[in-house]
């Protein structure tokens, strides 16, 4: 087990968004998060990623309890992660945005060492990985949607993750785009034994990859399996299709 | 002791409700068009001058004090009017530190405007007929007017709240602040309803300065102190809340009320003078607050997390074009001293030391993303502290060290607070400080000679001459120029980009945001505070204006008018400010007008800034060609 949640808990005035969500993740397993709107997916995965601090409840990392620390903190730890809506550093190149992750990930704060040429064999090889090795000099205000997901991916890639957290990584993409994005988390995720955890709408994509889904409703796990098991249970299409969800558990 | 704690509480009170007065009309103003207006004090230095005026002209007694104090605020009012169609109307879209900019130009034109017409002696007001007395309180006598005062706050708070809850033009008002753009969907006349909020603005902050007359005389002054008390009430309150406003002027205006009453006091056998203090006192309620609650005591954080007061625009690596253009320049500048006269040699002195200034500044809005609004106070700090530092008996090098980390722990206190918030919050609380910095520099005679400042700082005699020093000055300055540069393009200039560009990505990469900006912070105050050490041993004197507001937007206007994407666009705008600012002040001594209408011609015709907007010209001709 790479990475688990245990009791995780979360009330925002008194509703209670999450309540009493356990699952683990392991390595190199692609486990899908999903769930109809106000489930309690982005507060889960938020909990999971340091953005938000539970109620209640613990964050493991190889056995390590993390709750509660900043995203930044995971990240030393290990924890890789892309945004719902893409969060690049605009004003620089792809290769920059690369350089600025390893330049952080070796805690590099020098105000007088020189950054030309630094890690450029490490910055081409994390971008020909993403598939991006051409798009090095471009700036990152002028990419695509696509592209930009392939940036993130492989910032997040740069401090070699054991836990890739993705929210809605193919949002906002055509689909033909989606299944290429998705078939190269796949493969990274095996080549490098990484543990993914991804919250997504599409049901292709997660049917298409997940190798394991968690499917949430009303704060709790209602139904946990691989997507056969998922696409014939009865529980999911009463979540999904508005019929009344009987009382779980 | 129970009835002076009595009185200094209730002298708090009536102080806090002129100040609530004056805030008030900013908030509104802000909460509708989103425009922080930097002239809001001139418009209530304005209503003080016009009530002496107005209750002369209308024979005194009670006509003259209370009509001639609504005709005042009527007057600014329609002054608001005049504001609002000929400049704002046309800078609504402008990025907010353009806006702010554009309107102290304003404060400029006011001043020299009231300098013109009323001169520059302080106008003492009328007292109000019929409420001159005192009544006694505990045994203390307690001014009769002032009661009046303490009660005026809280009415305009409930009357502002009627008319924004209870009226037509207050739902138009509510629904502006909510969502502007929904509202003019929605059909509300936004042009209409902008126009009439400033006016309101401005007449609540022009009866503001009329009705503070019985209790301060009209002087020149105002503007600046009374816009830098109501923005700490408006960080303190929360950006935008009415009723925080209120609660924090009472705040401050008690305390500072309380530390007067208190004096001086025996502590362990020395004394201790609280009334000295009260600038300190507002600076720790302020740092109180703000680590409890960075947006206020009734604020929220705005929603966008992208830092983005600083248009994000690329950093080229350096190319070696460049590099051999630098090279000429610094050729002509070593040799300069061979051609130029005494005057122009003094003259580039301060060219050299601004250049530095506003590298510093760039420094920190273009790479950090950070508009400080009171950079002067870094600048300052640096001139005091070398200056002490020479008077105590310390050679030349020693004292610019001591001006350089002096300035740099300043900024390190500072930043600690700055960089919490952003925006104009940011540039609000920034500016409070120099503020203080400026008060603190102005009282404390002991060690800063008060008004008079320090005379008599030269340097060492190998330098006397206009020639040595003006070399020395290029070298240092040359160097904070390069180092600042350096920044920008080592590991931690990435980091500080990459905060700025988007801090939760930053965040997500393993960057501790905040400390990476509090750091650069410290180093831009560093560098102007090296900057001001130039300055203090090339004037041989400094006073408080060394650490003015004035002189911190000299910066930004510098900055902004060579653009804040390069480091070498600072420096530009540094050399053609104190060019053009030499030739005007030696052509008229209204020269704070002739620069307050270029700053606001400025930004009406490049509202993107000089680089910017040609830069956007030039884009758009080859998109079309």
């Amino acid at each position: 087990m790479t990475f688990a949640v245990d009791g995780l808990e979360k009330a925002f005035k008194g509703f209670k968004a999450v309540d009493g969500v356990s699952f683990s993740v392991a390595a190199g397993e692609l486990v899908a998060l999903i769930g109809p709107n106000g489930a309690g997916k982005t507060t889960t995965f938020n909990m999971a990623n340091g953005q938000l601090v539970a109620d209640r409840g613990r964050v493991l990392l190889d056995g390590r309890d993390v709750t509660g620390l900043p995203p930044r903190e995971l990240w030393r730890l290990g924890v890789g992660r892309t945004f719902q809506i893409t969060q690049t550093f605009t004003s620089m190149t792809v290769a920059e945005n690369i350089r600025v992750a390893l330049l952080s990930r070796d805690r590099a704060f020098g105000v007088l060492a020189t950054t030309a040429g630094r890690y450029d064999d490490e910055i081409s090889g994390l971008l020909s990985e993403v598939g991006m090795v051409a798009a090095g000099a471009q700036q990152c205000g002028a990419l695509s949607y696509g592209d930009l997901k392939r940036v993130e991916l492989a910032m997040a890639l740069a401090n070699a993750p054991r836990l890739l957290l993705m929210d809605e990584p193919t949002a906002g993409m055509a689909p033909r785009e989606r299944a290429q994005l998705m078939e190269l988390v796949t493969r990274t995720a095996q080549e490098r034994n990484t543990a993914v955890l991804f919250t997504e709408h599409d049901m292709t994509v997660v049917f298409g990859h997940a190798r394991r889904i968690l499917v949430m409703s009303r704060g709790k796990i209602v139904a946990e399996g691989a997507p056969e098991e998922i696409r014939t249970n009865r529980l999911v299409r009463e979540v999904y299709l508005g019929q009344t969800a009987p009382a779980v558990r | 002791m129970i009835s002076s704690f009595l009185i200094q509480t209730l002298n708090g009170l009536a102080s806090a409700s002129l100040l609530f007065l004056v805030a008030l009309g900013l908030t509104l103003i802000f909460g509708v068009t989103r425009i922080v207006n930097f002239a809001h004090g001139s418009l209530t230095m304005l209503g003080a001058y016009l009530g002496v005026t107005l209750y002369a002209s209308l024979g005194g007694g009670v006509l003259g004090f209370w009509g001639g104090a609504l005709l005042a605020a009527l007057c600014v009012a329609l002054v608001g009017v005049l504001i609002e169609l000929v400049v704002l109307r046309r800078i609504y879209a402008a990025p907010e530190l353009l806006q702010l900019i554009a309107t102290f130009g304003i404060v400029l034109i006011v001043k020299d405007a009231v300098l013109y017409l009323w001169g520059p002696e302080d106008l003492l007001g009328p007292r109000a007929p019929g409420l001159r007395g005192a009544v006694l309180l505990l045994g203390k006598p307690f001014p009769t007017y002032d009661l009046l005062l303490i009660v005026l706050g809280p009415v305009f708070l409930v009357l502002v709240w009627l008319l924004l809850t209870r009226t037509e033009f207050g739902t138009k008002v509510r629904a502006a602040t909510e969502d502007r753009d929904m509202a003019a969907a929605l059909g509300v006349n936004q042009a209409l309803l902008f126009t009439s909020v400033f006016a309101l603005g401005s007449f609540l902050a022009g009866l503001g300065g009329a009705l503070a007359l019985p209790r301060e005389p009209a002087n020149l002054s105002m503007d600046l102190s009374i816009i830098a008390d109501v923005f700490v009430v408006t960080v303190v309150g929360g950006l935008g809340s009415i009723p925080g406003a209120y609660v924090a002027a009472v705040i401050i205006c008690v305390v500072k009320a309380w530390c007067i009453g208190l004096g001086d006091v025996a502590f362990f056998g020395t004394t201790f003078s609280f009334s000295k203090l009260t600038l300190v006192a507002e600076f720790l309620v302020m740092a109180v607050v703000l680590i409890v609650r960075p947006w206020g005591l009734f604020g929220s954080e705005p929603a966008s997390t992208q830092a983005s007061t600083a248009p994000a625009l690329a950093v080229a690596p350096p190319a070696r074009s460049l590099l051999i253009a630098v090279m000429a320049v610094a050729a002509v500048l070593v040799l300069f001293p061979l051609m130029g006269d005494r005057y122009s040699l003094v003259l580039m002195t301060d060219v050299v030391i601004f250049a530095l200034f506003a590298a510093s500044l760039g420094l920190l809005m273009g790479a950090g993303g950070m508009a400080s609004f009171g950079h002067a106070a870094y600048f300052g700090a640096g001139a005091y502290a070398a200056a002490i530092a020479a008077k105590a008996g310390l050679p030349f090098v020693a004292a610019l060290a001591c001006g350089l980390v002096f300035a740099g722990l300043l900024a390190l206190l500072f930043g600690w607070f700055a960089v919490r918030l952003s925006g104009v919050s940011l540039a609000m609380l920034t500016l409070a400080f120099a503020q203080i910095a400026w008060a603190v520099a102005f009282q404390w005679d002991d060690i800063t000679g008060g008004s008079n400042g320090i005379v008599g700082v030269w340097p060492p005699a190998a330098l006397e001459a206009k020639a040595a020093y003006y070399l020395v000055a290029l070298l240092v300055a040359g160097a904070g120029i390069a180092f600042a540069w350096r920044i920008v393009h080592a590991p931690f200039g990435y980091l500080l980009r990459a905060a700025r560009d988007s801090r939760v990505r930053a965040e997500a990469v393993g960057i501790h945001t905040r400390r990476v900006q509090w750091v650069a912070f410290a180093m831009s105050g560093a560098l102007a505070g090296l900057a001001g050490t130039l300055f203090v041993f090339s004037k041989g004197s400094l006073s408080p204006d060394t650490l003015g507001i004035p002189r911190s937007v000299d910066a930004l206007v510098m900055v902004l008018l060579g653009g804040v994407e390069t480091l070498t666009g600072p420096v530009v705008g540094a050399v053609l400010f104190t060019l053009l600012q030499d030739w005007i002040s030696r052509a008229t001594t209204y020269w704070h007008a002739v620069l307050g209408v270029s700053v606001v011609a400025l930004t009406i015709l490049f509202p993107q800034g000089v680089v910017g907007t040609i830069r956007q010209r030039f884009a758009h001709r080859q998109v079309r060609g």
